[in-house]
């Protein structure tokens, strides 16, 4: 295995013993304790509804891994200084930061795929208790495969934000890289409105500067196709794969950002 | 060929959030360290002692200077493969038991699954980390974590080690293993570099010491060309002393000076002549017993004060 490997496993170690997977148990009680509530209160719009939550949650849980311990990766090493050890041994900086990052990707991967099992497990409980006549309203079957499109979206939007996090993890402090990180993650859910700005306001320095931001900040909204998924429209290969495409070149610009700064570093 | 060699050297950080202004950490550092050599890198807090070693480590770049290991630029790979490094106080990976920390290190090096099993179940067996070595890191003591630092330091069987304040927080038991250890290595023909506080230490273990101040070099050389081992005077330690038969010594010029220690016993400091015999004698007349007569030596202390507070400008004699 490669240095960056080892530093990979290294942190998916530490993600592992830090109890970041426990949130994976409380997720699935939550979805199905969840499920059954609305199975009680809502007649036919159960397994929409079930859709919506467990995709949702799926999204934020990943976020909150990603940005939470995306912004610790590189701080906790510098300010306890287990970093001197480290990069002590024949190991290049960019090494350091990228095994760091796979790392991170890898628990998410996991803590992604073990939600999405617990996630299909209930709609496959929905499917076999639901009576045939609701089944034959619903749009698409409980267990639709398509769902797994918005997963992968879901997948490589956590991928990018890690890579932010990581990026400003690698000069600022956790709290600023968490507000940095959170704020470019809601502005690139709204990079459409900001690219039409100019034609609502009269300002042009103020159009020019959405604008601006509009082509900095990554477009988060194309990660997002619950929406179509979950009411069973169509969400070609080719987007799936373009989006993916953006995602991943995107990240890997934000990376070599990270390591241009962090190959720069002081470690005092 | 050098072990360690740098050329001007020099470091600034700059201080100050508005104005930032800048601060010398390390001044035109010249230092050349040869092959197989303990050499001891002394000097007081904030002398540059630790930015040294982090420019050498490459944990921080030079303002202005350069520095070569094993006659390569620091951070070369190669020659990362042939060191180890101790920093001051080091901390690990808490959620690792000792033996998982070890194996990590080790297979940075790029050795097998079971070449690193094997140095890390010989290292640990070495620093004396028994049934511990599968307990979290978050459970051990200071000395214990310190002797997993010096483990990691010797995973590769480096050619060059660095220690930071190795002795730091240890007690005399685990600052005598450190010790043994440095002789040892230095037997296998390893070169060593540490800093140390500890003078004593330098003066047991050291070939050479290079002794910094305020960022800048001092001194630098053998330890037998710095210390000229010849008796200055002599310390007696007598019991049952009246105090004014001391005042009576004083007086006459043979006690250079007096000092109280416990239980009734006085340390006095004897000039180198007339011979300490005679002093001694009349004491022993005026009803006091001897505890010890030793000749006095200028120490790496001695010589270290002397030079830092020349260096500084500091009353660190006085205090010291």
């Amino acid at each position: 295995m490669s240095v960056i490997g080892h530093v990979a496993v290294n942190v998916f170690k530490e993600s592992v013993r830090d109890k970041v997977l426990y949130n994976l148990v409380a997720f699935a009680v939550l979805l199905i304790s969840v499920s059954y509530l609305i199975g009680q209160l809502t007649a036919g719009q159960d397994v929409k509804i079930i859709k919506d939550l467990g995709l949702a949650s799926i999204s934020l849980f990943g976020l909150l891994i990603a940005v939470f311990i995306g912004i610790g990766l590189v701080w906790k090493e510098v300010e306890k200084k287990s970093i001197y050890t480290l990069l002590s041994k024949p190991m290049r900086r960019q090494e350091f930061l990228l095994g760091k990052y796979c790392g991170l990707v890898l628990t998410l991967i996991i803590n992604v795929s073990v939600m999405t099992l617990a996630f299909y497990a209930v709609l496959a409980y929905m499917e076999v208790t639901s009576p045939v006549n609701i089944r034959a309203s619903w749009p698409a079957p409980a267990t639709d495969l398509n769902l797994l499109k918005a997963i992968a979206l879901i997948m490589i939007e956590l991928m990018l934000v890690t890579a932010i996090a990581l990026f400003f993890s690698t000069f600022s402090s956790p709290f600023l890289s968490a507000m940095l990180t959170v704020g470019v993650w809601v502005i690139g859910h709204f990079n459409q409105d900001l690219r039409d700005f100019g034609a609502t306001i009269s300002s042009p320095i103020a159009a020019s500067v959405a604008r601006g931001i509009n082509y900095v900040v990554p477009n988060f909204a194309a990660f997002d196709v619950k929406l179509q998924v979950v009411h069973a429209q169509r969400v070609p290969f080719t987007d799936i794969a373009l989006t993916t495409l953006y995602g991943i070149a995107y990240a890997g610009f934000v990376l070599l950002g990270a390591v241009i700064v962090f190959s720069k570093r002081d470690f005092k | 060929m050098d072990a360690i060699r740098t050329e001007a050297l020099t470091k600034h950080y700059k201080v100050g959030f508005w104005r930032p202004r800048p601060y010398l950490a390390l001044d035109g550092l010249n230092l050349q360290v040869g092959l197989g050599e303990v050499f001891g890198f002394l000097g007081p807090n904030g002398a540059g002692k630790t930015t040294t070693l982090k420019l050498l480590m490459q944990l921080i770049y030079p303002t202005s200077g350069r520095a070569e290991i094993l006659g390569k630029p620091v951070g070369d790979v190669g020659v990362k493969r042939r060191l180890g490094y101790l920093p001051e106080q080091p901390y690990f990976y808490d959620y690792l038991t000792a033996e998982e920390l070890l194996e990590y290190f080790a297979a940075l090096f790029g050795y097998g699954r079971a070449e690193c099993r094997t140095r890390t179940a010989a290292l640990l067996d070495d620093v004396g980390i028994g049934a511990e070595r599968r307990l979290p890191l978050r459970k051990f003591s200071k000395g214990m974590l310190q002797r997993v630092g010096i483990a990691q330091t010797l995973i590769n069987e480096p050619e060059i080690v660095f220690f930071d304040e190795p002795m730091s927080g240890l007690d005399p038991l685990g600052r005598r293993e450190i010790r043994q250890l440095i002789l040892r290595l230095r037997d296998r023909g390893c070169t060593v570099f540490f800093s140390s506080h500890v003078l004593a230490d330098a003066e047991a273990l050291c070939s050479r010491v290079a002794i910094l101040a305020n960022g800048r070099l001092v001194t630098a050389g053998r330890l037998s060309e710095m210390l000229a081992f010849q008796i200055h005077g002599w310390e007696l330690v007598v019991i049952g002393l009246a105090e004014e038969v001391l005042k009576q010594g004083q007086a006459g010029g043979q006690i250079v000076r007096a000092t109280r220690l416990a239980e009734g016993r006085y340390a006095l400091e004897l000039p180198l002549t007339p011979p300490p015999e005679r002093t001694l004698a009349e004491l022993v007349a005026r009803g006091a017993t001897l505890v010890s007569l030793t000749p006095m030596r200028d120490t790496l202390e001695d010589f270290f004060v002397r030079h830092v507070s020349a260096a500084t400008g500091s009353r660190f004699s006085e205090t010291a």
